[in-house]
Order: C-alpha cells, then sequence, then structure tokens
C-alpha cells in the first residue's frame, strides 16, 4: 500500500503540510495524490472511529448471517446489492462458508432492528434465512483499542 | 590514641569517586517532576513491546518457567541468534561456543572491556557517543581516549583521526554505529578502512550495533560482515531497539571461543544468567518479529523526514541520518550554548532536548533530539521550537 494511505489509515485529519514532511514531498504533490485517489474510488470516505459504548445513545449493534440464494446471471450481487442499501446495514461482506453475507447493522432500538430483520430483510425473494447476533460490548475497531494502554509511561529523559 | 572513623563517603574507591555523573543524569534531573514537558530527550522506542512478544512471556510465566538457565543463555535462544547473524550480517557464530546472552547490550559491553584490559591499556571510542563507555572503561582500570567525530563528516568516524589518537598502548578500538546521539552510519568503504586500521594496529574492535535494525537508505553495514575481522571482532547487540524491548534487559555478544569464554567467566559469577523470561520473549521476537521491525522502521523514518525537514526549515542546520531515531541539528546559528540552549528552551517552551555536551566535549554547538515518540507530540515539540527560535 502506498505509504501516503497508510497514514491516511492511521490519521484521516493529518495536515497535508506534515503528511508533505513525513514523505518528502511538497503539499502540492499531496493534494493532487489523494484527489487521484477519490476520482479512482480508492479513498471512498474519512470518517472517525468512534468508541459507541462511550455515546450516550440507546442505539442496537448487530451482527447478521445471511443465506441467500445465487441468481443464474450476476450471483449474489443482485439481492447483495438492494441489501447494502438499507442504512441500517453499516458493513457487509460476501464470506466463504456456512453463510453468503456478514451484515453489520445498527437500529435505534432491540425493537427497530428486530423489525428491520423480520419486516425487510427475510422477506426479501432469494434470502434463505439470517441469524442475528447483538453487539455487547467494543474491544477494538478497525484496528483501534478502545481502551488504550496507558500513553507514554518512559522516563522523561534517557540515554 | 583518637581513631577518627571513616564516613560514608570514605569508603568509595577512588577510581568510582572519580567518575563523573552522567551528563543526560544531569539533566534528567532538571527534567524530572514538571508537567506537560514534550521530551524529545528519551533514548527509547516509544512503542509497546509487540503483543505477540509480551504474550510468549506471559504464558511462560504462567507455566512456572522462571529458573536459571544455561549461563551462556538458552541453547534455542543461542541458536536463534546464530541463524540470526548468519541471515542478517552473512556472519558465522557456533552457537555453542560463540554467543553469550547477557542482560541488555550495557552488560555485554562491560563484560567485553573486562575480559581484555589491563591496567592502563588504552580504549579508542569516538564522541559525541552512548554516555557508558567512558566510565565502564575507566572501572575495567583502562583508558578511555576520546576521538571526534563531525558534522563535515556526518558523523563518520575517520581513520585520519584515529591515526591522530592510537598510541603503543591502544589495545582496543570501540566504535557504535548507527550511533547514538548522532545518527551517523556506516558506508562500505568506512567499515573496510576501519578494518584495516584495527588490523593495521593489531587492536580488537568492539562493534555496538544496538541500532543496527533501525537504518534507512542503505546505512546498514555492519563490521560482522567483514570476515577478516572475525577473530578480532566483539559484536554486541541486543532486543532493546529493535523489539522496543528496553525494560526486558536482553542483550548478546558475540565473538571468537577463546573471548566468548573469557566473557562468559566474568558474566557467570556477576550475572548467573539474562532473565528467563526476557529470553523466551527474545526468542519470539527473532522467530516471528521481523514486520513488527518493518512496521517500526517505516514510522521512524516518517518522523525521520518530518523532524529533519522541520529543523531544517527553521535554520537549524542538520544533516539526513540514516540509522538510529536521533538527529543532531546544530544551534550554532542562534549564538547560545548547548546547555543555554536546551535549558532555555525547557524553561520558556517546555521542549526537552539534551545538550550535545552531555555526549562528549566535540557535542557542543549541537543538540540531540529523540524522534522516537509520537507524531503529535513531535508536530508540536517543532512548533514550540519553532517559535522559541524567532524569540531570540
Ligand atoms: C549506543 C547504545 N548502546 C547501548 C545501549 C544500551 O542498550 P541495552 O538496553 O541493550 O543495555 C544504548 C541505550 O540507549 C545505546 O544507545
Amino acid at each position: 500500500m502506498d505509504a501516503l494511505l497508510k497514514l491516511l489509515k492511521k490519521n484521516a485529519r493529518e495536515s497535508d503540510a506534515t503528511l508533505a514532511k513525513e514523505l518528502n514531498t511538497t503539499t502540492e504533490d499531496i493534494r493532487a495524490r489523494i484527489a487521484t485517489y477519490e476520482q479512482e474510488g480508492v479513498i471512498r470516505a474519512f470518517q472517525a472511529i468512534l468508541n459507541e459504548d462511550r455515546l450516550d445513545t440507546t442505539d442496537v449493534r448487530a451482527v447478521i448471517e445471511l443465506r441467500i440464494r445465487p441468481e443464474r446471471e450476476g450471483g449474489f450481487d443482485r439481492v447483495a446489492s438492494r441489501i447494502s442499501k438499507f442504512p441500517q446495514v453499516e458493513s457487509m461482506f460476501l464470506m466463504s462458508g456456512a453463510y453468503d453475507l456478514l451484515l453489520f447493522v445498527k437500529g435505534g432500538s432491540l425493537q427497530e432492528l428486530a423489525n428491520f430483520v423480520s419486516g425487510r430483510l427475510a422477506p426479501l425473494d432469494g434470502v434463505l434465512s439470517t441469524a442475528t447476533h447483538f453487539m455487547l460490548k467494543t474491544y477494538k475497531d478497525q484496528g483501534v483499542l478502545m481502551e488504550s494502554e496507558p500513553h507514554d509511561d518512559r522516563l522523561q529523559v534517557c540515554p | 590514641m583518637t581513631t577518627v572513623s571513616k564516613s560514608a563517603r570514605d569508603f568509595i574507591a577512588p577510581h568510582v569517586r572519580g567518575l563523573p555523573k552522567s551528563g543526560i543524569r544531569d539533566f534528567f534531573d532538571i527534567v524530572a517532576g514538571r508537567k506537560d514537558v514534550l521530551s524529545l530527550g528519551i533514548g527509547e522506542p516509544d512503542f509497546k513491546t509487540p503483543w505477540h512478544i509480551r504474550e510468549k512471556a506471559i504464558a511462560s510465566l504462567e507455566r512456572g518457567a522462571t529458573r536459571y538457565t544455561s549461563n551462556l543463555g538458552t541453547p534455542e535462544l543461542r541458536q536463534a541468534l546464530a541463524a540470526y547473524m548468519r541471515q542478517s550480517f552473512h556472519a558465522e557464530y557456533d552457537w555453542k561456543s560463540e554467543i553469550l546472552v547477557t542482560v541488555g547490550v550495557s552488560e555485554a559491553f562491560d563484560i567485553a572491556i573486562r575480559a581484555i584490559l589491563s591496567p592502563g591499556d588504552e580504549v579508542l571510542y569516538h564522541e559525541p557517543c552512548f554516555v557508558a563507555y567512558a566510565p565502564l572503561i575507566r572501572m575495567a582500570h583502562g583508558v578511555p581516549v576520546a576521538v571526534e567525530t563531525f558534522r563535515k563528516d556526518e558523523f563518520r568516524l575517520t581513520v585520519e583521526e584515529l591515526e591522530k589518537k592510537v598510541t603503543p598502548k591502544t589495545r582496543v578500538l570501540m566504535i557504535n554505529f548507527p550511533n547514538n546521539p548522532t545518527g551517523a552510519t556506516l558506508d562500505k568503504k568506512d567499515t573496510e578502512s576501519l578494518a584495516d586500521f584495527v588490523i593495521r594496529h593489531d587492536l580488537i574492535l568492539i562493534s555496538d550495533e544496538v541500532y543496527s535494525e533501525l537504518t534507512y537508505e542503505g546505512g546498514r553495514h555492519s563490521m560482522a560482515s567483514i570476515p577478516r575481522l572475525r577473530d578480532r571482532l566483539i559484536f554486541l547487540n541486543g532486543f532493546s531497539k529493535a523489539w522496543s524491548m528496553t525494560g526486558f534487559r536482553l542483550g548478546y555478544v558475540c565473538a571468537p571461543a577463546p573471548l566468548t569464554d573469557a566473557m562468559m567467566k566474568i558474566h557467570q559469577y556477576c550475572m548467573m544468567c539474562a532473565s528467563s523470561t526476557s529470553q523466551i520473549a527474545g526468542l519470539e521476537a527473532l522467530q516471528n518479529g521481523e514486520a513488527d521491525i518493518a512496521e517500526m522502521r517505516e514510522s521512524y523514518n516518517l518522523r525521520r523526514n518530518f523532524i529533519v525537514s522541520s529543523l531544517n526549515g527553521m535554520g537549524l542546520d542538520c544533516f539526513m541520518p540514516r540509522g538510529a531515531f536521533y538527529v543532531f541539528p546544530s544551534i550554532q546559528s542562534t549564538g547560545l550554548t548547548s546547555q543555554e540552549f536546551a535549558l532555555r528552551l525547557l524553561n520558556e517552551c517546555n521542549v526537552a532536548c539534551v545538550p550535545g555536551t552531555a555526549f562528549g566535549t566535540c557535542g557542543a554547538g549541537f543538540l540531540r533530539c529523540a524522534y522516537a515518540t509520537g507524531m503529535d507530540q513531535l508536530k508540536e515539540a517543532m512548533d514550540r521550537l519553532s517559535a522559541f527560535i524567532k524569540s531570540l
């Protein structure tokens, strides 16, 4: 992976000037490269990673394992694409193994998610079965620990 | 007859009494206890020890693997070290007789120098350098002879300077590249000419290569890769910097069997063996830790680029070092001494950098900045430094 992408993955808010210094280049070059990645669809968005457990919300999150029937033309893609458009679906992957799609979903309440599964997902043409697991606590998300280890416990000056 | 009993101080051996306290220590005392100090004065990695290494150590404690090991170190670790030496430096060392596991490079240097020095022997070492060498040479009743290195040479050690200081009493050349505090490295032609010098004067070479894994742009040329030095090389290395394992206190020394045996005699009486937990952790680092080094190196590399560009941008001359995690900018353009600069920077901006003079008199006019610290702190430190320079 391009070093620029790695840095942005780590901290998308890093200034162009700092990125330029780290990568021994100019801010213009950094801006141009980011613009190109956006145009090419490599960079899809810049988002913050939150510890949602610390937010004062009643949101409920779950993973759903979905088995679907592949279609003669298009395989899983058409059904998958329809499912992915529901705003409740935060992430979604085609999987190998016992089920086909893995969904990460979020809803305002347990009831809302239950309705979503029984009322919207399960009845969809091509959906064979669903298995819903509610999330209880987040330890790590997208490579980020939710509880950091103590920050810097080194001596202030040492040889 | 009146007897005047001795005070505690009187019991201290004269050569210990005469030892100066380390300049780092002085500076530490000034910084200690202050709040909100941004420190570029820390000579150790900021990364946590990689988790798989810590996990191995924890598992070994759960198993109860807490016994003395062989004095030389566990066979598994020594075998892994022999493989590492072969792979990294094309150097062949027999794990049974030529590799000794130590409590850090610190102990390795101590037993090396004690094993070879007779009272009055002279040891050539280059300054600016790590603070432990000269005192440990004195403790071994040797005579430390400093050889200067210069900004114009990007702090490489030159044979020209060595020739000025070598005498019939010189027994040892002690070198450290990649270098703390300058970040200097050696090229192939440098290692070759140093090897020639050592052989020409029939010396023994001690090479502290504790930063060997932290090199950028081909800055890695080891003395261990020079076959004609093999019989007169004591090679020191450790886990502190490569795997961010400073507190594990684990190092090793590779040397011809008779020398290893001599060092082993001292080690077995004063240390017995390195910590068994640390040796298990070290083995894990060697076996499964290549990716850790690559990742940390890449991160240091970005910070190095950032800090060198920032320092030069504010008018502090600084060459692009190719090793370790230090930069050594000149502050001569400010008209302040290293000590004044460091103190004022601390007092006025709460940024700690170590004055170059802590590493030898020829460090005057320079500052050691360690960039083994998070980008956020580095950025803030550079902003404060820049404001400080403008205020002068
Ligand atoms: C050049 C050099 N040698 C040796 C050491 C000590 O290493 P260890 O932790 O292996 O004793 C250091 C630590 O700062 C160092 O910079």
